[in-house]
């Protein structure tokens, strides 16, 4: 399976049974997009029991590159949807950042990342191989289906449905969802068919990628030029990928001829510049690309839903479409799985566009700013911008300033309806919006990690310091896995703790738990988790499915508990 | 709280220190100028730090200079 060629691989089209039917056949969810958007949020709907159609009008992968960079937010959602692993072990992990300024090194920065976490700050890794990985994934699930060479042509919204044609090899046909998801990309035909645009900044600059396949024994790190004698004005990035790829970023201003500048012959003498003359290399891909920061009004139009780049365009610096885009499937999949069960109503999809919507605009804003540092608007800002290079070189402060793209965050929605605001004293980050931290957990002996514990259902974590929770909590906790929306439960016991918890008859709390079974039982490994979560003995979170908290107390309550679900699904 | 840009007199020998900052400029072009007028601002500002104070700053600075409000509210 590893050995597949995912840049050449071709994916059949098939004739579906649909096409001959006399009238559309109904299906919950039609994803319209092939991408990662797409393919991440048909898995995530078929792990909640969803069947999800996805149609792409194509029969490949991502042609090149594109994406190369996938933050860490990513990887654990990977993690839930079953890919994480094989991302994680294909990409490049990297520390060291590089910054050059005209003739020199301004200085090198080690981003250390903080320990006791599963995955690392972000991985590189050829958008092509992460679109397979998932592809996979879904090939394999229940319930999923992938028609390729399947392009919508036309929407047709109605109340309570949404029909769409088809245009195949073989002809057009129908097919009618309850919600239709627009996956389709940042030229969105499904946005045109709606009369809808994405508005925002467009930038006047062009920017060259070179993905070069070359034995170079460069280190793994990221090295980035302002204005350097081999590229006089302009910037240049140099990233590794996997395979011997390195991505070699060209800004070119906005002055070219587009056409001309994707030459081979002309690309060669750039990247020997770069490289040196007798450097060895053979391009795996070419492209010249413009870039807007843009996002659509709303984000949810009746029965056709916006995701991804679709929805939200932001400029490749600091790696926000792709990682930005599978968050808004992590957002959404859980919210109509809901809603199509009946077990929430479609107010809760409004809460997909409005959390999404505020995450678009801080990912168009850090990306706005980059762009603006990378690529200066007037002279005064030009000075500044190298005012802040020079100064950097000497002075750690001014090294904060410098933005060659910020690392891309999960946005903290902070402002969420579904929040339950605290009532309890805390400190930290795990502010009711914020997604949750990982840390290392021990249960039944083995070592493993606190997100694998989370996610997909709703989840009450519960801290037991001393390792024996209360009976009355274990029943609560019992009694929430029966609820109509059923709460999974954790118990986090403090280090050294559970062997006493666990051993029969202890207690009569151990032997609750024993009873219990259904409780998850985890000690914390390294103590981080209960310092992450400013957790005492008694604390009690709400997690939401997609590991964003929901709500706190300094003490189970399940009467709160019960209130806050219900907030967090739109059932008041 | 925060404190207040001060605007009373702060400085002892006021005119040395005029002459030191246009000293500063001898000999330069006026890009070079423009590139040295902005390592001293960002100096100043990160020696300065208190955000309201270099926002009060900048738009008394920007205050009746050009066309439109100042632009110096970053948010
Ligand atoms: C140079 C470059 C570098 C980038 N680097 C990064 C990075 O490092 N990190 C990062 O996170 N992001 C990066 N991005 C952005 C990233 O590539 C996109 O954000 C991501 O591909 C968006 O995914 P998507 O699924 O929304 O859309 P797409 O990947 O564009 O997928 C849309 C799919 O819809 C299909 N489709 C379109 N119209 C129809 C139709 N009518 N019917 C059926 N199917 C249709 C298309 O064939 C396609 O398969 C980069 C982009 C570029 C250009």
């Amino acid at each position: 399976m590893s050995g597949t060629d995912f840049q050449t691989l071709r994916l059949a089209y098939a004739r579906s049974a649909d096409q001959d039917a006399a009238m559309p056949v109904h299906h919950p969810v039609v994803i319209v997009g092939a991408g990662p958007v797409g393919l991440a949020l048909a898995i995530d709907l078929a792990q909640h029991g969803v069947r999800a159609l996805v149609l792409d009008d194509d029969d490949k992968l991502s042609a090149g590159s594109r994406a190369i960079c996938f933050a860490k937010r990513t990887l654990e959602i990977c993690d839930r949807l079953g890919v994480g692993d094989r991302l994680v072990a294909k990409g490049v992990s990297w520390n060291v950042g590089k910054v050059h300024f005209q003739d020199e090194l301004a200085y090198a920065f080690d981003l250390l990342p903080e320990t006791g976490h599963r995955r690392p700050a972000f991985i590189n890794l050829q958008q092509y191989y992460f679109e397979g990985y998932l592809y996979e994934r879904a090939r394999a699930m229940q319930g999923l289906e992938v028609r390729w060479k399947n392009r919508v042509v036309a929407v047709e919204p109605h109340g309570d449905r949404v029909v769409l044609a088809v245009e195949t090899p073989e002809g057009t046909y129908r097919v009618e969802a309850d919600y239709a998801v627009a996956c389709d990309g940042s030229k969105s035909p499904l946005r045109t068919m709606l009369g809808q645009e994405a508005k925002g900044r467009v930038f006047h600059d062009r920017f060259l990628i070179a993905d070069v396949k070359m034995n170079a024994d460069f280190p793994a790190e990221r090295w980035f030029w302002f204005d350097p004698p081999f590229h006089r004005n302009q910037s240049v990035l140099l990233h590794m990928q996997p395979d011997n790829v390195w991505r070699i970023d060209f800004q070119l201003g906005w002055d070219v001829d587009p056409d001309e500048e994707r030459k081979p012959e002309r690309v060669v003498p750039r990247v020997k510049a770069l490289l040196g003359e007798d450097a060895q290399f053979e391009f795996e891909w070419i492209s010249v690309y413009t870039f807007a920061c843009q996002r659509m009004e709303r984000f949810v139009h009746g029965r056709v839903i916006f995701a991804g780049d679709s929805a939200h365009g932001v400029s490749p610096f600091g790696a926000r479409g792709a990682n930005s885009g599978v968050q808004d499937a992590d957002n959404l999949a859980w919210k109509l799985a809901l809603v199509l069960e009946g077990k929430a109503p479609a107010a809760l999809l409004d809460s997909y566009a409005a959390e999404r919507e505020y995450a678009a605009d801080e990912n168009i804003r850090h990306s706005t700013r980059s762009t603006d540092f990378i690529t200066p608007k007037t002279e005064v800002s030009r000075s500044f911008r190298d005012a802040v290079l020079k100064l950097a070189k000497e002075h750690p402060f001014a090294r904060r300033l410098v933005n060659s793209g910020r690392l891309s965050l999960p946005a903290t929605l902070a402002a969420s309806p579904l929040n339950t605001p605290d009532g309890d004293a805390f400190s930290g980050t795990m502010v009711p919006g914020a997604t949750i931290a990982d840390a290392p957990v021990r249960t039944g002996g083995r070592d493993g990690w606190f997100l694998g514990h989370t996610g997909n259902r709703f989840t009450v974590v519960h801290f037991s310091a001393g390792g024996e929770p209360a009976p009355e909590v274990l029943a609560g906790l019992s009694a929430l896995a029966d609820a109509a929306i059923p709460v999974a439960a954790v118990v986090v016991v403090g280090k050294g703790t559970v062997s006493r918890a666990a051993q029969p008859g202890a207690s009569a709390a151990a032997a609750a738990v024993a009873e219990l079974d259904r409780a998850a039982v985890l000690e914390d490994a390294e103590a981080l988790l209960a310092q992450r979560f400013d957790a005492r003995d008694g604390t009690t979170y709400l997690i939401r499915p997609d590991q964003h908290v929901c709500a706190r107390w300094r003490r189970f309550d399940p009467a709160s508990i019960r209130a806050a679900l219900a907030r967090a699904t739109c059932n008041t | 709280m925060s404190a207040m840009l001060n605007t009373d007199p702060n400085i002892a020998d006021a005119d040395d220190f005029y002459e030191a900052l246009i000293d500063m400029h001898r000999d330069l072009t006026a890009d070079e100028s423009r590139l040295v007028n902005a390592k001293l601002i960002l100096l100043l500002a990160n020696h300065i730090g208190d955000r309201a104070v270099l926002r009060d700053a900048m738009a008394r600075a920007r205050d009746g200079v050009g066309a439109g409000r100042a632009a110096a509210t970053p948010r």
